[in-house]
């Protein structure tokens, strides 16, 4: 049980029954489609760039909760960053979730570091990556990607 | 659901069958394993394990090849799978009998040799709702090659295939039909044996996919009346990687091979190949030898068991597992036949299959979640995934007593 704590601590749980800007968005700059075909997940990310920043960040979709409380905190950790600042951060929560905890815990992620959980349950790290593939494509002006193809 | 007396349920002994089953003591996260996955891949009796390592300790060589003393016993061995094949299956002749990889294997020789052969421009292939995908896109490779059209026979709410239409879609052009003896994400039992009928007097062969069915039921392809019947070993106890394809000889004489090489050829020169005789013709290549043989130690495992008996086991966990999953609040099972085997396919209101899947993996119990292989189900029934418990010889009331216990972990933790 207390792995299972683990996993789905109550920020999750929290985000994944009320997910923070669940809605589509008037005026994207930019959105792209996100699926896992393994459990048919599919999830549209919007972003609003002002110049390099994101403005305001949103997603629609069904997912399970991982995949849906990582979109919503995602949108919430996103807002206000720059293109480059986004995708550095990306890669510090990927390399959260793809290491085991005993590694100890990343640096600087704040809220985001909850998901240290889903590294001790590898068949789970595509459903937390798939929102921030999402979201990086949507900001390289990429239409579509796949949990099977990153 | 088999017709057992209710004398026999009473004398099968589940705990002896346990005993049998080396992995059933093991641990997960620290749990007794309640192992409900069958359906995509069965536990090994000791029996199947023992089988396979008698291979390579004691008479492994390669086989129909070299006149040394353990190559005979090798080829004696394999061959004898084969005949236990043949009998299982109640088909006529051994030579019916072909090795492969599996049912993915079988059909798509099948797609690719009788299909290519007889399916032409314009042509029909049926197949229905429930199918698995090994069963759909091999079928969809040769209607693309061939500018044929893939028909699909709908099922209803139940899950059961509408034979009104199904019958309707047979037409002229039908060339080739492909079913699923049991269902595999909802447990349905197909009336094969009236849709071969059906099939029949419009002249077109029918190939079952038995994956799901020689676990739960007795076959018998010469009453099923069957063209073709595919099975995977490892669904029946055996290994992957050794299945079957049973196929009338006249068809399989007038087939065209498959894959070419050792084993599938009579004799060979640059200007022409003769091929091998049935069944060799298609099993080129050195086969899986000790996987083959062991499967014909899981054919010995579930008929000294009692094919009945299984299913008569089966079915009162069925019905028990039903009754206690439906009582459960926001519980709702997905496949409801009236003819149903070995599958309780649900969803839980407002929580994802996947979640479901990790709680109850922290309490040792496995069971699988997503599409199946099965998208069109999913699609039929607008869900994108369900969490299935498939039950197998060594189940008991108490795991799915587990499983609902489980259940009720799970809405604990995404409740409210």
């Amino acid at each position: 049980m207390n792995e299972l704590r683990e996993l789905y601590q109550e920020v999750i749980l929290d985000h994944s029954k009320r997910p923070r800007n669940f809605r589509e968005m008037e005026g994207a700059s930019g959105k792209a489609e996100g699926f896992n075909p393994l459990c048919g997940d599919q999830a549209t990310v919007y972003v609003r760039l002002e110049g390099d920043v994101v403005k305001d960040v949103s997603f629609k979709g069904a997912g399970c909760s991982i995949s849906t409380a990582s979109a919503s905190m995602m949108t919430e950790a996103l807002k206000g960053k720059t293109r480059a600042e986004a995708e550095a951060l990306f890669e510090r929560f990927h390399a959260l979730i793809t290491r085991g905890r005993s590694e100890g815990a990343a640096p600087d992620l704040g809220k985001l570091a909850v998901f240290s959980g889903v590294g001790e349950c590898p068949v789970r790290v595509k459903c937390a990556s798939l929102p921030w593939h999402t979201v990086k494509a949507a900001l390289r002006g990429e239409g579509q990607v796949s949990t099977e193809q990153t | 659901m088999s017709a057992a007396t209710p004398a026999r349920t009473r004398l099968y002994d589940v705990k002896a069958v346990r005993e049998a089953f080396p992995i059933l003591r093991t641990t997960v996260h620290g749990k007794p394993l309640v192992y409900l996955d069958n359906a995509a891949s069965a536990q090994k009796p000791r029996s199947v394990i023992e089988a396979e390592k008698a291979v390579y300790e004691s008479y492994y060589s390669n086989v129909h090849r070299g006149v040394h003393q353990l190559s005979v016993l090798s080829t004696e061995a394999y061959e004898a799978a084969r005949t236990k094949v043949r009998d299982f299956l109640h088909a006529r002749e051994s030579r019916e009998i072909i090795f492969l990889r599996g049912t993915t294997e079988a059909v798509n020789l099948v797609a690719q040799t009788y299909g290519r052969s007889k399916v032409g421009a314009g042509d029909e292939v049926l197949i229905t709702t429930l199918e698995h995908h090994s069963n759909i896109v091999p079928w969809q490779l040769l209607c693309e090659e061939k500018g044929a059209r893939l028909r699909v026979a709908p099922i209803n709410d139940a899950g059961e295939v509408d034979l009104d239409a199904f019958e309707r879609l047979l037409s002229p052009r039908t060339r080739m039909v492909a079913v699923a003896h049991v269902s595999n994400a909802l447990g349905t039992i197909n009336p094969v044996k009236q849709m071969v009928e059906m099939a029949h007097r419009r002249g077109a062969p029918v190939l079952i996919d038995g994956a799901q069915g020689v676990p739960h039921l007795r076959v018998d392809v010469a009453e099923m009346g069957c063209d073709f019947y595919a099975f995977s070993g490892h669904k029946v106890y055996g290994p992957s990687g050794a299945g079957v394809l049973y196929g009338r000889a006249e068809l399989l004489e007038a087939m065209p091979p498959w894959q070419g090489g050792g084993e599938m050829i009579a004799s060979v020169t640059f200007e022409k190949t003769t091929y091998n005789v049935l069944p060799h013709k298609f099993e080129a290549g050195t086969p899986n030898i000790a996987g083959v043989i062991a499967l014909g130690a899981a054919i010995d495992y579930v008929t000294d068991l009692g094919l009945e008996a299984i299913a008569a086991h089966e079915h009162d966990l069925l019905a028990y597992g039903t009754r206690a999953l439906t009582a459960i609040p926001g519980l709702r099972l997905v496949g409801t036949a009236r003819e149903k085997a070995g599958v309780l396919s649900f969803v839980l209101d407002g929580i994802h299959p996947h979640d479901i899947g990790t709680v109850l993996d922290y309490e040792g119990i496995a069971v699988r979640t997503g599409h199946h292989c099965a998208q069109p189900v999913m699609e039929r029934f607008g869900l994108p995934a369900t969490t299935r418990a498939s039950l197998g010889c060594f189940n008991t009331r108490e795991e799915i007593d587990a499983l609902v216990g489980g259940l009720h972990k799970v809405q604990e933790v995404f409740g409210g």
